[in-house]
């Protein structure tokens, strides 16, 4: 149990990491990756349910990102299969109920469910690892102030940034605790029972309220007013206008068109 | 210079479950001076800095720093003076990274960003951690929590600091570094702690507590010599005080 949160713990710090580092990527001003991000998710998810072809040029994107950024592709990809159940449940009755055949490939019949499925996991694919491509480019502090610069309401921006900051506090504090109850619980192989369970997290709830009042107190002895205010200078430079305004035109291109279309009509017309 | 004088007269407190926190708490301190408050556990030292910037209020009695009376309204310009750093750095490191949380006072007094800045940049070249600027705190050792804590503090530039427990939980290197650091401070230090060799380091003065009273107030020196009061007060000589083991099991393995 223990070194299960341990392990989820270490697996946060690492996007952190990932964010520290110093690449031509992570230099660009976040809210120019923020808002091409934006644009990115809305081109993807706004295509036809059936639409396959044309979501493939989109994979440009990451691949783009995950060179810039020096990113570990195996990673990254890993924190995708760790979401992907949730879209795997979305998707996985489309072919029962839409079994209308759309595609024949040979002797094989492919059905409209199972398009619309191929579909749907491309599109989580590339919304998703866009936002985790984001998140390991920028820090999700440097995103959270990014929203706030960008017209995203003050307090929303805090209460975010607030419950990264105390997500570590909060796992370290758990995993002492749960550490604790596994050294002196012998027989029951380290699991926790429901009553013991509860115990912990009133426990936890008391230390977590101690604690929100020292921070406080710490807060009123800096002069806290009520507001709290971010100060961070952000440049938006040429290559900030460059980055967002390239990769913007290129996906509305690539949503408005049918670039794959074309593309293979142009190799089709060389190679005769 | 009568300006960043601390002054407690008469300080009374109650939690409100009627623990008698404190009793009859008097004393002075002028500016420049860095004064040690020693007591077992549950002396009431950190009910007693809680005063320093109103955090509490007292029950009875009052406190003056510098030429204001601590109220309600004079609140704010207290805080400002008076830079509290905390026990555990990470009640005090809030933000989500160093260079905001050491920003995050002069920010609240309503500093220009150019001002802000630059008072950053100087408070964490002083405590010598520049390179951690955009670092989160959760991922700073401890040593490094307590110095950027520290900078979060200076970066107000108060006049008088009130620390709590500096040097707990810091390993011996990181000790000595941070005593060396205070050392290098001429604000007006005041000082809760059980580490009584950093008091002959730091502190010509000392304060002794038990049971919420003040049983003693002296310079340091003298009030380590005294060794009886030390022991009504729950307290040991400073190790460095103390026989050397060393020495005196040399002496024993001698002996054999």
């Amino acid at each position: 149990m223990s070194s299960r949160i341990d392990k989820a713990f270490y697996d946060i710090g690492r996007l952190d990491t990932l964010a520290e580092a110093d690449t031509p990527l992570h230099r660009l001003d976040p809210r120019a990756k923020l808002l091409t991000t934006l644009v990115f998710i809305l081109c993807v998810v706004s295509f036809d349910k059936y639409e396959i072809n044309r979501l493939l040029p989109f994979f440009l994107y990451p691949a783009v990102l995950i060179g810039l950024g020096d990113l570990p592709v195996g990673y990254l990809a890993k924190k995708l299969v760790l979401v992907s159940p949730f879209v795997l449940f979305i998707g996985i009755f489309n072919p029962w109920f839409d079994q209308e055949t759309m595609l024949r490939v040979g002797p094989l019949a492919i059905s409209g469910g199972w398009i619309s499925f191929a579909s749907l996991i491309i599109r989580f694919v590339l919304t998703v690892g866009a936002a985790l491509l984001l998140i390991a480019s920028t820090g999700f502090a440097s995103i959270c102030m990014a929203m706030e610069r960008l017209g995203a309401p003050n307090i929303f921006a805090v209460q975010l940034l607030m419950l990264y900051r105390y997500l570590f506090v909060l796992i370290a504090e758990s995993i002492r605790m749960t550490r604790a109850h596994s050294l002196r619980s012998f027989s029951s192989k380290g699991k926790i029972g429901y009553k013991v369970f509860m115990q912990i997290l009133g426990n936890l709830l008391l230390r977590t309220i101690d604690r929100a009042q020292r921070i406080h107190m710490a807060m009123l002895s800096r002069a806290f007013t009520g507001e709290i205010r971010i100060a961070r200078s952000f440049a938006f430079g040429y290559k900030e206008v460059l980055f967002f305004a390239g990769f913007s035109s290129l996906f509305i291109i690539l949503r408005a068109t049918d670039a794959t279309a074309l593309l293979g009509r142009l190799v089709l017309e060389f190679s005769r | 210079m009568s300006h960043h004088i601390v002054e407690a007269r008469d300080l009374e407190f109650c939690y409100p479950d009627r623990t008698e926190a404190l009793r009859q708490i008097s004393f002075t301190i002028r500016h420049g001076e860095s004064v040690a408050i020693v007591g077992a556990n549950g002396a009431g030292k950190s009910t007693l800095l809680l005063h320093l910037n109103g955090y509490l209020t007292p029950s009875a009695g009052q406190v003056r720093i510098g030429d204001c009376l601590l109220t309600r309204d004079t609140l704010n310009e207290v805080r400002r003076t008076v830079g509290m750093v905390f026990q555990d750095p990470d009640d005090q490191l809030f933000m989500s990274t160093v260079f905001d949380d050491v920003a995050f006072g002069p920010l609240n007094l309503g500093l220009t960003p150019e001002e802000v800045k630059k008072r950053v940049e100087d408070a964490l070249a002083t405590v010598g951690v520049s390179e951690l600027a955009d670092r989160p705190p959760h991922r700073l050792s401890t040593g490094q929590k307590r110095r950027v804590a520290i900078a979060s503090v200076l970066s107000m530039s108060p006049d008088i600091l009130v620390m709590d427990e500096p040097t707990a939980g810091l390993d011996p290197r990181a000790r000595r570094r941070l005593i060396e650091l205070l050392a290098s401070f001429t604000h007006t230090k005041i000082i809760a702690t059980h580490d009584l060799d950093m008091v002959i380091d730091l502190c010509e003065r000392t304060i002794v507590m038990h049971a919420g009273e003040i049983r003693a107030d002296g310079p340091t020196d003298e009030i380590f010599a005294n060794e009886a009061l030390l022991h009504q007060c729950r307290l040991e000589l400073p190790l460095r005080m103390q026989g050397c083991p060393v020495c005196s099991q040399g002496g024993a393995a001698r002996r054999k």
